[in-house]
């Protein structure tokens, strides 16, 4: 442990990421950077993508269809909530709802099939994404199919207004209360997250995920601790869900949540590093920063110096998603597949430190 | 199919279609289709057979095949050949696509998988995941040439009318009540031979005896003297071969492509495969025709937008219920 040198001990990315978030808003206010609006899609990735580090980076169990689990949050979220509906709770309650919701949903795919192997598992899931996108836009009844339910609530928090005192109601059009509401949600996910790892729980996910075999030896039956994996990755990407469709006051329509948001999830946690939070944080940063502020500035100055026209193909950010992630993938499992912050809570590393320096 | 039933009813002579007839036009329709899946399903079953890997790439793959198909309709003005060159045309399609396809393949092997030999099978699988959304990318900006097959590229990402090179013709006489076409007996014309000759391929030759023993244990197959990753290429480059011939039938059959197709048509293979035994041949192919009758009746008996679920739906319950599929043997995972 002592190996490290002393700055790296300081250095301690999630604190560092969060005095960066807190002084966004100041320094956007004063130099207008845009960055407040795009940054509240990253923390919303970044919880899902929290969920899927869960299942993929601390189980090792393939996810691909972790947005199924965002449309049942969301969908949760509106019907508990949206004054069409019999239930109408407040945001408060209904994004509690939703994670019971999401969880449920979790144990209820994951019962009869967390005994597959691993790349059968994988193409269930993606099934499973499938098919829930195919019940949303076909069960209109209920979810009013591609029109989307709306609208919904949005939170209320006693705070300052401009009349003292008092609650403070969120609208659409404001974007720093949400900023804020949504990287509190981070930070308490990322704790959430944090001591789940480093709990009885977390250490025997990571047991399975190393070898199976060997945790079964321990004592540790694989099915309930995949199911507890699922259950807490899914309950975590169903409040994304709940978040984001709060902020739009709309659930949109269900082919938002198709096999690219699943695959945009899984570049985070790769990208990131499976298993290790602040790679997740960073991953969200990297890979939403690239689709969704890079990719569009790259456009708009290429179109600006005339390389390519508007109407074209190539001028579109949005063509360029599938190759941006494809890439990412390929490349990354290459070239660094334990991603750019690798997980230290590595059995397999801890083995190795221990085989090259003996400790003194 | 549906239209040119409605059209040929108006024209002649009104024939009422008695349950029968509609269940064996569903029947019909469900074999051309299922044929064709059943020869993409080759390739998913020929891969996995042999490095355990789900290529998820392959049915992207299929698409750029009917893409390069559509662009040298356009280039060779193809449409204007008549008669005998009609089918010179298509020769030529499916010669040129099979080509492009194996040896694209081969390449994707190459570049992105071979390097990961030996490491976890997850990372081979994102490493897919991966190249599949880059061709699904290629096919998108394809679609945006400046051809007029393309509609001059203007809508790269529209779907494109395939010309219909093959006749829509009714085999049985204007006033069949049953439609078989000239292009139902194109899809079993060409697929038959080609799982034939697979066959004997794998079954006679010494590159499949090669691929067969790579399949059973790689590293006992390297001891005998077998180049390993040699034999896993050509098993790419057979697969794409053959997804390349389905990527133009489809096209033709169905008369119209889209960069997203692959995604779709992908998964049904898939499904077949599984269904049939991942690992099978005849599987695939058993696999295949199922998956196309499943289609063709859900379309006809149930709501068509409900197909899809349906397709997911059989996957995920042979993949619980009955992992080793209809045909293949037990499968153990290997510790």
């Amino acid at each position: 442990m002592s190996a490290a040198p002393k700055w790296k001990k300081l250095l301690r990315v999630d604190v560092a990421l969060l005095i960066l978030a807190c002084l966004l808003p100041v320094v956007d206010q004063r130099w207008h950077f845009d960055m407040v609006d795009p940054m509240r899609g990253v923390m919303v990735f970044a919880i899902l993508a929290l969920g899927l580090n869960i299942v993929t980076g601390f189980t090792g169990l393939l996810h691909l269809g972790m947005a199924a689990f965002m449309a049942i949050g969301a969908y949760a979220f509106a019907i508990s909530s949206c004054d069409i509906y019999p239930f109408q709770l407040n945001f408060w309650w209904a994004i509690l709802f939703t994670a019971i919701v999401g969880a449920f949903a979790g144990v209820l795919l994951g019962a009869p099939t967390l005994g597959l192997r691993g790349d059968y598992l994988a193409i269930v899931t993606l099934g499973f994404g499938e098919i829930t996108q195919d019940v949303l836009k076909n069960l209109d009844v209920i979810t009013k199919g591609t029109q989307g339910i709306n609208p919904l609530p949005s939170p209320h928090v006693p705070w300052w207004t401009a009349t003292g005192f008092g609650m403070l109601e969120f609208t659409s059009e404001q974007e720093l209360p949400w900023y804020w509401l949504f990287l509190a949600f981070v930070v308490v996910a990322v704790v959430v997250c944090r001591n789940l790892e480093r709990s009885r729980t977390g250490r025997s996910w990571l047991a399975v995920r190393e070898d199976e075999l060997a945790a079964r030896c321990m004592g540790i039956a694989p099915v309930p601790v995949k199911m507890i994996a699922f259950a807490t990755g899914a309950a975590l990407a169903a409040v994304s869900g709940g978040l984001w469709v709060s902020m739009y006051s709309s659930t949109g329509e269900p082919g938002n949540y198709d096999f690219q948001v699943s695959i945009l999830a899984l570049c985070i946690v790769i990208v990131g590093g499976m298993g290790s939070i602040n790679g997740v944080l960073i991953g969200s940063i990297a890979m939403l920063g690239i689709a969704n502020i890079a990719l569009p500035k790259i456009a708009s100055v290429m179109q600006s110096a005339g390389w390519v026209n508007s109407g074209s193909v190539f001028g579109s950010p949005n063509n360029w998603k599938y190759l941006v992630f494809g890439l990412v993938l390929v490349v990354m499992m290459r070239v660094r597949p334990d991603g750019l912050l690798p997980a230290k809570l590595s059995i397999v590393n801890a083995k190795k430190k221990n085989a090259v320096e003996p400790a003194p | 199919m549906i239209m040119s039933q409605a059209a040929v009813s108006e024209s002649v002579a009104p024939v009422a279609m008695g349950w029968g007839d509609v269940l064996s036009q569903q029947l019909i329709t469900g074999v051309s289709n299922g044929m064709i899946i059943a020869l993409i399903a080759i390739g998913y079953t020929m891969v996995y057979g042999i490095i355990e890997l789900i290529n998820f790439a392959h049915g992207d793959l299929c698409t750029l095949g009917s893409f390069l198909a559509l662009t040298l309709v356009g280039a060779l003005g193809m449409e204007a050949w008549a008669g005998l060159g009609g089918t010179a045309a298509v020769i030529t399609l499916l010669i040129s696509a099979a080509v492009f396809c194996g040896a694209l393949n081969w390449t994707i092997d190459r570049v992105a998988y071979r390097p990961l030999r030996g490491k976890p099978k997850l990372a081979l699988l994102v490493s897919a995941i991966g190249c599949s959304f880059i061709l699904v990318n290629i096919a998108l900006f394809w679609g945006g040439l400046p051809m007029e097959v393309f509609g001059g590229g203007n809508q790269a990402a529209a779907p494109k009318d395939f010309p219909s090179l093959i006749s829509n013709e009714n085999l049985l006489g204007a006033k069949s009540a049953i439609t078989v076409t000239w292009r139902d007996l194109f899809v079993v014309i060409v697929t038959v031979p080609l799982m034939i000759g697979l066959t004997w391929l794998v079954k006679s030759t010494r590159l499949g005896k090669a691929m067969r023993a790579v399949a059973q244990n790689p590293t006992a197959a390297a001891l005998m003297g077998i180049d390993v990753n040699r034999v896993i290429g050509s098993t790419f480059l057979i697969g794409g071969a053959l997804g390349g011939f389905a990527s133009v039938i489809y096209a033709l059959y169905n008369n119209t492509i889209s960069f997203q197709m692959g995604y779709r048509t992908g998964m049904d293979a898939f499904t077949a495969a599984v269904l049939g035994g991942i690992g099978s041949l005849p599987g695939a192919v058993v696999g295949g025709i199922v998956i196309g009758l499943v289609r063709a009746l859900s379309d006809g008996y149930f709501e068509a937008r409900w197909t899809n679920s349906v397709v997911f739906g059989i996957l995920i319950l042979t993949l619980v219920f009955r992992p080793s599929g209809i045909l293949g043997a037990k499968l153990r995972e290997k510790v």
